[in-house]
């Protein structure tokens, strides 16, 4: 389990990477979404993967009964989501408006502000 | 009940929330909005130097959010070096928020500037005293989220074209900083950064993997701070957005980015220095040449800073991987110099452009006829820059270069010495090219909107002159206290004990 669970994580790092290096936008905001969702299964699956129970004490007792899942990277992610969430929706709205205002979805003729005399600003 | 005193920690995280949601309480009204955020800054000065104050007179002071102990609650921490990154980058806020009252268009401001601004500088706050990892990454992310904000404002094209560089790479370093907490908190089993530095110690057996995390970490931050490899967003993006945004952007995020390094690789990551401190001497001794040969190049006066920012990045990186007290008392002089002469020399960039219209060599020229308070403001801080005696970048360099030499480290120091020499080429540059030849035949073209000269623009200008002239004449007690805060760092049990064993009714008021 563990090992397909890393090699899966692996794999969705290697494709977003590849997608964020295409030259087509809306492949580089997918790429994104793989590599944020990437790097939260990456953590998820730091916290070990343990199939028993949640941390949840019972009444009648003073600690969680043993073994049971650590409740902290999946905290941790819970927090990640939310933040992925926004940078990702910022992102989408900024393509699209680049891509309105640029009129133009490929990435290799965005590069007007790397040129050395590009003054027109 | 447990009543902890040392609430003031907080105060730099809470002063520019209130301001935000007092701006936004007045979203249209772009006079109260200017109220607010000046009263905010000089508040939020006040509470920074307030903080510093006493920091110096108790040492390092914590808080443990609500009254959970330390390695399970939530730890905000200040010791000397944040306090000083906070006192300075309080001060740049000040300074530009004063510039854009004349100078950032009324469009700009509706849409929010100073909210974002200030929450900016919340974040700002927030890194600097946090004392948990992932705090830290949170606190990240919200003061990139608002220089997100700031760089697209405005939406021209090429704003949203540099944007784009910046969002993706700053994304992508984002997901390696969570990874690399992730693997932290897989070795360490805590997220508190004292309990870590704990663990790093007594744990031999997982040093290979605290050497694997901190790979995530030179790469995510190093991304952040615009050190070699990968700073190629930097030049491509800070200078499309108008200089209000440049100067505070260009002034502040960068150095947060190296502060993390310089607090996490003094405090948790140094479990097999000779692997990570000669990787932050190959990424230092790059950033400084690349910069500076960068910088020498390029012939708009934004761009020209913009590089040059990554060759200073070189420098306080260097002071790092050198690891002795002073070579990081070097670089946390030159990280404090640097946020005030940096953003100094953004905000002149403004005022020559706001006249002309352009930041191009080719349009420029003759400001120093014209202007001859602006060009001297220029010709101070360009020398703190190059780092010419008596101003204040020469004794961050010449603390770093003493340390270099003393501890070995002929070549970086060598190459320290010589991307000095091309600082002085391309600001010597900037000087005949923007202030000292004549105004050209056709320098009536102006690119951007005109306005007739405000000579109060150089209010701001003159107050970080000031204390960049204080730092470089009077500089004695900035280097004591960069002295102390590197020993602090060095000293890390310090650190660890305020955190994790400090009984607490010592510091409860009676």
């Amino acid at each position: 389990m563990d090992l397909i669970f890393a090699i899966g994580v692996g794999l969705l790092f290697a494709a977003s990477l590849y997608m964020i290096l295409h030259r087509h936008l809306f492949k580089l905001i997918v790429g994104l979404m793989v590599f944020g969702l990437a790097s939260n299964l990456y953590v998820f699956a730091i916290g070990r993967l343990t199939r028993e129970q949640s941390a949840i004490i019972p009444a009648d007792a003073d600690v969680a009964v043993e073994p049971f899942a650590d409740p902290v990277p999946q905290a941790l992610i819970l927090t990640a989501i939310v933040i992925g969430f926004g940078l990702q929706a910022f992102a989408i709205v900024l393509v699209k408006r680049l891509y309105q205002v640029a009129g133009t979805d490929n990435i290799d003729e965005l590069n007007n502000t790397d040129k050395i005399d590009s003054t027109e600003n | 009940m447990l009543i902890q005193d040392n609430l003031i920690l907080l105060l730099p995280m809470l002063v520019p929330l209130a301001g935000a949601i007092l701006c936004i309480f007045c979203w249209r009204a772009v006079l109260s909005q200017k109220v607010v955020a000046l009263l905010t800054q000089l508040c939020l000065l006040a509470s920074t130097a307030w903080l510093f104050q006493q920091v110096v007179e108790r040492g390092i002071l914590t808080i443990q959010i609500g009254g959970w102990p330390a390695p399970y609650g939530i730890t905000v921490i200040a010791d000397l070096f944040s306090c000083l990154m906070l006192t300075a980058s309080a001060l740049v806020g000040l300074a530009v928020v004063l510039y854009s009252f004349y100078d950032l268009d009324k469009a700009r401001i509706r849409f929010g500037y100073y909210p974002v601004v200030l929450i900016m500088q919340m974040g700002i706050g927030g890194t600097l005293l946090t004392g948990d990892l992932f705090n830290l990454y949170v606190w990240f992310e919200i003061l990139l989220i608002c220089a997100f904000v700031l760089i697209t404002i405005g939406g021209t094209k090429q704003q949203l074209e540099g944007a784009l560089k910046y969002v993706t790479i700053n994304l992508i370093a984002s997901g390696l900083l969570l990874v690399g907490i992730g693997t932290v908190y897989g070795v360490a089993g805590s997220l508190n950064m004292a309990e870590i530095a704990v663990q790093a110690r007594n744990l031999p057996h997982t040093q290979s993997l605290f050497v694997v995390a901190s790979m995530f970490f030179i790469v995510s931050v190093g991304i952040k701070a615009a050190a070699f490899p990968l700073f190629f967003w930097l030049p491509a993006s800070y200078h499309t957005p108008p200089i209000a945004i440049s100067a505070i952007i260009a002034g502040l995020l960068t150095k947060v980015g190296v502060y993390v390094l310089i607090r996490l690789f003094t405090l948790i990551f140094q479990v097999e220095p000779g692997i990570t401190n000669s990787i932050l001497l190959c990424m230092a001794g790059f950033s400084m040449v690349i910069g500076v040969l960068g910088a020498a190049i390029q012939t708009d006066y934004r761009k020209v800073l913009s590089f040059s920012i990554v060759s200073q990045i070189g420098y306080m990186l260097m002071g790092l991987a050198i690891f002795t007290p002073l070579a990081i008392a070097g670089s946390i002089f030159f990280i404090i110099q640097n946020m005030l002469v940096k953003a100094n020399l953004f905000l002149v960039g403004g005022a020559v452009a706001q006249e002309r219209g352009t930041f191009s060599f080719r349009y420029l020229g003759g400001v120093y006829k014209h202007r001859p308070l602006l060009a001297g403001i220029f010709f101070v801080s360009a020398l703190s820059l190059a780092g010419i005696p008596p101003f204040s970048g020469f004794w961050g360099k010449l603390m770093l270069a003493r340390a270099g030499f003393e501890s070995g480290f002929y070549t970086i120091a060598g190459i320290a010495v010589g991307a000095s020499i091309i600082t002085i080429i391309y600001l010597t540059r900037i000087w005949n090219q923007v202030f000292l030849k004549d105004k050209p035949a056709d320098a009536a073209i102006a690119l951007l909107p005109t306005q007739p000269f405000r000579g109060i623009l150089q209010l701001p200008m003159l107050l970080l002159l000031g204390f960049i002239l204080a730092m470089g004449v009077y500089a004695e007690p900035f280097v004591d206290f960069t002295l102390q805060a590197a020993d602090g760092l060095l000293n890390s049990e310090n650190y660890i004990n305020a955190v994790l064993h400090k009984p607490q009714a010592e510091r409860i008021t009676p």
